[in-house]
């Protein structure tokens, strides 16, 4: 099949871009998306042209390293689907597709359709994790955990990161990103010393990186590849609310 | 307690908006309530008594300082929000297809906002500040009944109070479930009965008071 692609090309974070042309008409329709663009990279180099720089890594859909706004939707119009798991039979041959990076103030541009995700590290530095004391492994039953919160946790552990959040939300909001990890953290009694603290230092570091302000328009939940729920942003407004009153 | 977190991180704003928007939520159905006495068809006899209550209580004052000021943080709260998700995108997207993942009215919160607010402004220049006004110079009240009369009486006024709540409907659509979710009111056994719960809200809400100008204006209230 074939296809007629825009691109979004720009040199490095200091010059201007542009949306350009390229067609590709050697696609086969079990082609993945990243695929169908290594084929037009291949095209491109053969050509002695520059190749389209874009981010990937696992192709598995676990790493949360591919990205791309495709045809007006972050990771393409396949629900609940990264990019690189978003197969080309679900284009039509000869259409037309547009495709873009995620675009926020706080996902400044690397490279053409690749963007600094390291406001997303930050956040997470700033308290996503638990301090554990290194020593003998725990009996693995040593502390009890209520299954019904585990399998939650686990729900909102699944968020790989990619950000594609922020590129939904007409805000650039990262409410959906940092609430999963905040979430899957205070449902475990492992997460519960750090608390209070992890809720005020993440929600603090993700306005101080620029991100929008969540107006719950879920834009972010209809996309998210791993189907994070509007219930981690009220659970990380409850967290955050609680820890506000009774910080002393 | 952090205060200045509650104005100025980003889940405080929320905070405060959700909270603000209750509170005009409640205004909304007391208001609504009132009103609806024209329809008794007594020339306008139980809606002036109510509504010489609401004018002259000293409570009801007290509150009504209350309510402008929450009016005012909610539109205050508002605009620093709009303000600050516009930055948050400098570069738009060449093509974007929002409608696959969201509701229109649910990203026009700010544009139906405004609108509300400068139809609540034409509102109050009819009939609250006239009305205060004169309870100032001269210590009486107008017929605030006989006011609706003449203002309903003219097709142009019909139809902006039509509008007025055209644009709170869609406001309210979004706003009444989003504010129990910044307030962290959600839960899976409650989410479906807040939805239907905010949906029927808006509509009666909205019919009621669209109905008055109508109605009026048809002749129909007595
Ligand atoms: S919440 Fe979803 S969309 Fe956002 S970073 Fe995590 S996986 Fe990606
Ligand atoms: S490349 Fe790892 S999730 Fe797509």
């Amino acid at each position: 099949m074939k296809v007629n692609l825009k691109i979004w090309r720009q040199k490095n974070a200091n010059t201007e871009g542009k949306m350009m042309d390229y067609t590709v008409d050697t696609v086969n329709p079990h082609m993945s998306f990243l695929e169908m663009l290594d084929v037009l990279n291949e095209q491109l180099v053969n050509k002695g042209e520059v190749p389209v720089a874009f981010d990937h890594d696992c192709r598995e859909g676990i790493c949360g390293a591919c990205s791309l706004h495709i045809n007006g939707r972050p990771h393409g119009p396949s629900h609940a689907t990264t990019t690189c798991q978003l197969y080309m039979r679900h284009f039509k041959d000869g259409e037309t597709i547009y495709i873009e990076p995620w675009r926020a103030k706080s996902f400044p541009i690397i490279k053409d359709l690749v963007v600094d995700r390291s406001a997303f590290d930050r956040i997470i530095a700033a308290g996503g994790y638990v301090s554990v004391n290194t020593g003998q492994a725990q009996d693995a039953n040593n502390i009890p955990v209520d299954k019904a919160l585990a399998e939650k946790a686990m729900d909102s552990a699944a968020c790989i990161g990619c950000g594609a959040c922020v590129a939904a939300c007409p805000n650039s909001s990262a409410m959906l990103f940092v609430s999963a990890k905040i979430s899957q953290l205070a449902m475990f009694p492992q997460g519960q010393a750090e608390r209070d603290m992890r809720a005020q230092n993440m929600v603090n570091q993700m306005d101080e990186e620029g991100f929008g302000n969540c107006a719950s328009i879920g834009a972010c939940e209809a996309e998210c590849p791993k189907e994070i729920t509007l219930a981690n942003i009220a659970r990380m407004n409850r967290e955050y609310i609680r820890s506000t009153i009774i910080d002393e | 307690m952090n205060n200045s977190a509650i104005f100025k991180s980003s889940i405080g704003k929320k905070f405060v908006m959700g909270l603000t928007g209750f509170f005009l939520i409640t205004f909304l159905i007391v208001h609504a309530s009132i009103n609806a006495c024209i329809w008794f068809n007594d020339g306008g006899k139980t809606f002036l008594y109510y509504a010489h209550f609401m004018g002259t209580n000293f409570i009801v004052h007290i509150i009504e300082v209350g309510l402008f000021a929450g009016l005012l943080i909610h539109v205050v709260d508002g605009l620093l929000i709009w303000k600050q998700n516009r930055a948050a995108r400098p570069i738009k997207y060449a093509y974007n297809n929002p409608n696959a993942n969201s509701k229109w009215y649910s990203r026009s919160m700010g544009l139906l906002g405004t609108l509300i607010l400068l139809f609540l402004i034409i509102h109050l220049r009819n009939f609250w500040g006239p009305n205060r006004l004169n309870q100032i110079a001269t210590g009486e009240e107008l017929n605030l009944f006989t006011m609706m009369q003449d203002h309903f009486n003219n097709i142009g006024v019909v139809l902006i109070y039509l509008f007025g709540c055209f644009s709170l409907f869609w406001h309210l659509m979004h706003g009444f479930r989003s504010a129990f979710q910044s307030l962290g009111l959600n839960h899976l056994k409650y989410n479906h009965a807040i939805k239907v719960a905010g949906y029927a809200f808006s509509i009666i809400i909205c019919v009621v008071f669209a109905l008055m100008p109508v109605t009026m204006y048809l002749g129909l209230v007595k």
